[in-house]
């Protein structure tokens, strides 16, 4: 065997080692990032979730100021809590649009009666096929989407008070 | 008082290891004296650490909660054996166990092995030595199992019920004893590197420690296969889960291993190679041993998410492999190759059977850590799964199974035979098996398909061996050859059968409705509470019929209060041709019950496979040291005199 190759070896393990110290460096962040961040928001026309509310669609999004899209269910428990954020949210003058994600309209209905409802308008989305075409990877998730209708920035996970700063800051950016 | 007498004795142990490297250093050139009490140090240290293992096991099996491991893994309402196996279900106890089999391999090589020179068995109880000091500060440091818990809570968390099975008190125990197995072969090459007698006396002693460990890999890697595919209730008996990978990564290792010892052993051929694959078995075990123990990939046997515990285990990886690495570096180039041998011979063939081996196992390294590589360069996240491992592995795989047919026919050296005539009958079986899928099963992939063939060509092509001669008469190291290439097809057979022929079935059934599952009629009767001895459970009762007279399944989802966790319990209907797998789920707001109904054809095979193919091993580690002990001395003598 020729000297050189003989310390291939140990050059592979080198690698190998460097690409695990790295890692446990690294903290692992479970987080899956949307790739639309600074796209256009993918054509979607949703069917309206509860009777007398009114339907979504990605033209909605066109015109007018910016806004924030928010994916939410009836049956996750973090967006009880989240839901009151986005009331005061609201009532700082954002608007809100909601998709209910694998939802019926009864179980929605209750929802919003019971925990308040701060939505303009929300889509149906039984298959949760608009949520993947977000590249959204969970409930609640939420997108600050601008008057364009371009997808500025994702929010994972439920809205917590602390976080309301930073994204009426993403909203005026937005603008 | 037994916490802490399994902590002393475990300080002693390292104590004792610290010892026996220092007196491998003292005693290399050569003093007889020092091989003596080198020898007495590795077996002292073997039994302390036993002992340290077994007073574990009493304070698990006391149920002792002022010990913080026992408290966190135990529970005084758990039967008994799950009590006792608890003791390795987690990573304190699972790793005192692998320190005490590393130990206790020094032990009985110090006891018995008598085939290399004094020197090399020396610096190979050094070795081991220093493998075992670096794992007890690992224990002693990082990971105390005897840890005390003050004021003693009044009962303990329990087990995490996936483990509360038998599988848990097999499976781990056997993987162990094969990944540290290894360890000796690790010593042994390391050892020879550095003493530069890597030569036919180290082949063969390498050779039981080699051919001991795979055989407890396969099984353990056979228990853990079908464990998983009736505890989880997937229904499947390989995920391509990063610590299935680390698993096999040794066992790929240890398979090529094993053939070029062989080589080595015959004709003093391949000494390079093999020592090189000594190490890099031993490698995979401790590569194995990290990716669990670290959580570094995600994984469901990523117990212990430490980043702490992970640097630990990694500086041991760098420092033992980049050491045995180095010295292969250094030394290599000094090792003369022993007999040559021609293009078509046994010995071509073995070559490329590690080759073959050689490539999956780094198509298999590769495609385990290329998510992570990626990560580190791009920052990109990304999963690899089953569909790359059995598009680039399975034809790899089926091809050296095709060898696997051939390589055994040929002769040591040069082969001038017409061997491939003998090949005529398992081929043609192969054809016809061929014709047969193309015409009763058009639309099955080409995978499978080719897996059927194969399978009953080498059926055919692996007895060839015995054809021909008196079976009787053939050695038992022959039979096991034999034994374990049929195993091959078998398994083989059982996962093509498994993926060309399962039907599935997922509805909602109430109860007394009727689905249809392959040649199955299955009947959900009713859905009834029960209860076990930590567990509540709701169970349903099937009736299974096709043809013949019914037979009854009662799947569960059980509840488990500690730790609060729901299992399900999938029942499972065994008969000659296949396995009826029913897995009861949730209950839908009409009144239905979630049913998942397998039928797989011929599922077996996969692990009856995989217990030929040890048994296989354990019939040929039987035969060889039977004609050792029989005619050790004048063998020996001969051959050091024709190869020295």
């Amino acid at each position: 065997m020729k000297g050189s190759l003989r310390f291939l070896p140990l050059a592979l393990l080198a690698a190998v080692i460097a690409a695990l110290i790295w890692r446990l460096a690294t903290p692992v962040d479970t987080t899956i990032r949307s790739r639309l961040e600074g796209k256009p928001l993918p054509e979607f026309a949703l069917a309206a979730a509860v009777p007398g509310k009114a339907a979504l669609a990605s033209g909605d999004f066109s015109g007018g100021g910016p806004r924030l899209l928010n994916i939410f269910a009836s049956w996750c428990v973090p967006c009880i809590t989240e839901v009151k954020v986005l009331k005061t949210l609201q009532q700082r003058g954002v608007a809100i649009e909601g998709i209910a994600i694998r939802d019926r309209p009864e179980d929605v209905a209750r929802f919003l009666a019971r925990y308040g409802d701060p939505y303009r308008r929300i889509g149906a989305d039984p298959q949760s096929a608009v949520q993947i075409a977000l590249g959204s990877s969970g409930v609640p998730e939420s997108f600050v989407v601008d008057g364009r209708g371009v997808i500025r920035y994702q929010h994972v996970g439920p809205i917590e008070a602390s976080d309301v700063p930073t994204i009426l800051q993403k909203l005026e950016q937005a603008r | 008082m037994i916490a802490e007498s399994g902590l002393a004795a475990l300080w002693l142990a390292a104590a004792l290891a610290g010892l026996q490297f220092a007196l491998m250093l003292l005693g290399f050139g050569g003093r007889a004296e020092v091989g003596r009490a080198i020898r007495a140090v590795s077996v002292a240290q073997g039994v302390l650490a036993l002992f340290s293992f077994a007073l574990l096991l009493i304070l698990f099996a006391q149920s002792d909660m002022s010990v913080r491991l026992v408290f966190d893994n135990s529970n005084s309402a758990k039967p008994f054996i799950y009590k006792v196996a608890g003791a390795w279900g987690n990573h304190e106890g699972s790793m005192l166990l692998w320190v005490t089999v590393l130990a206790l391999s020094g032990a009985v090589l110090g006891l018995f092995s008598h085939r290399t020179s004094e020197r090399t068995l020396v610096a190979a109880l050094g070795s081991q030595a220093a493998l075992a000091l670096g794992f007890y500060a690992f224990l002693l440091i990082a990971s105390n199992p005897f840890a005390r818990l003050s004021p003693a809570p009044p009962d303990g968390r329990g087990l995490n019920p996936l483990l509360q099975d038998p599988g848990l008190a097999f499976h781990p125990p056997t993987l162990y004893l094969g990944y540290v197995g290894l360890s000796v072969g690790f010593s042994l090459a390391f050892a020879a590197l550095l003493t530069g007698e890597v030569d036919l006396r180290l082949a063969r002693a390498m050779r039981p420690w080699i051919l001991a460990a795979w055989i407890f890999l396969t099984l353990g890697i056979t228990a853990g296969s079908y464990w998983a595919y009736y505890e989880l209730g997937w229904g499947g008996y390989w995920f391509w889960d990063p610590v299935e990978n680390a698993s096999l990564m040794p066992w790929l290792a240890a398979t090529a291993l094993l053939h070029s010892v062989n080589v080595l052993a015959a004709r003093g051929a391949l000494k390079a190679w093999t020592m090189m694959l000594a190490v890099v078995a031993f490698s995979m075990s401790m590569v194995g041993t990290f990716l669990v123990r670290s959580g570094i990939l995600t994984s469901v046997h990523a117990f212990a998410i430490d980043p702490q515990r992970g640097t630990f285990l990694l500086v041991l990886l760098g420092i033992y492999v980049g050491a045995a690495f180095l010295l292969f570096a250094l030394r290599g180039g000094s090792l003369r190759e022993g007999a040559p041998f021609e293009l078509v011979s046994r010995e071509s063939g073995l070559v490329i059977n590690n080759l073959l081996l050689t490539v999956i196992l780094g198509v298999v390294f590769v495609g385990t850590l290329y998510p992570l590589f990626v990560e580190a360069v791009s920052g990109e996240k990304l999963s690899v799964g089953a569909p790359y491992f059995n598009a680039v592995a399975g034809p790899l795989a089926l091809f050296l199974a095709v060898l696997v047919g051939i390589g055994p026919l040929l002769a040591w050296r040069r082969e001038r035979r017409p061997v491939f005539k003998q090949l005529v009958v398992p081929g043609l079986l192969g054809v016809t098996a061929l014709v047969i899928t193309l015409i009763l099963s058009p639309d099955i992939g080409i995978l499978p398909r080719l897996g059927l063939a194969i399978a009953a060509f080498l059926a055919a092509a692996s007895i060839l061996p015995l054809v021909g001669r008196n079976p009787l008469r053939a050695p038992l190291a022959t039979w096991g050859m034999v034994i374990a290439h049929l195993g091959i097809a078998v398994a083989i057979a059982g996962m093509a059968a498994n993926a060309a022929f399962t039907s599935e079935r997922l509805a909602a059934a109430r109860p007394g409705q009727v689905l249809n599952v392959g040649p199955w009629s299955v009947q959900l009767l009713s859905v009834t509470p029960t209860a076990g001895a930590n567990w509540t459970a709701i169970e349903a009762e099937l009736r299974a019929s096709r043809g013949e007279g019914p037979v009854t399944l009662r799947p569960q989802t059980r509840y488990f209060s500690d730790p609060p966790m729901e299992t399900n319990e999938a029942a499972i209907d065994t008969l000659w041709n296949g396995q009826l797998y029913t897995v009861l789920g949730k209950e839908d707001p009409e009144g239905g019950w979630q049913l998942r109904l397998w039928w797989k054809p011929f599922v077996t095979l996969i692990w009856g496979g995989g217990g030929l193919i040890a048994l296989g091993g354990l019939l040929a580690l039987v035969g060889r040291a039977w004609r050792t002990r029989r005619r050790r001395r004048p063998a020996d003598d001969w051959r050091k005199a024709r190869y020295a």
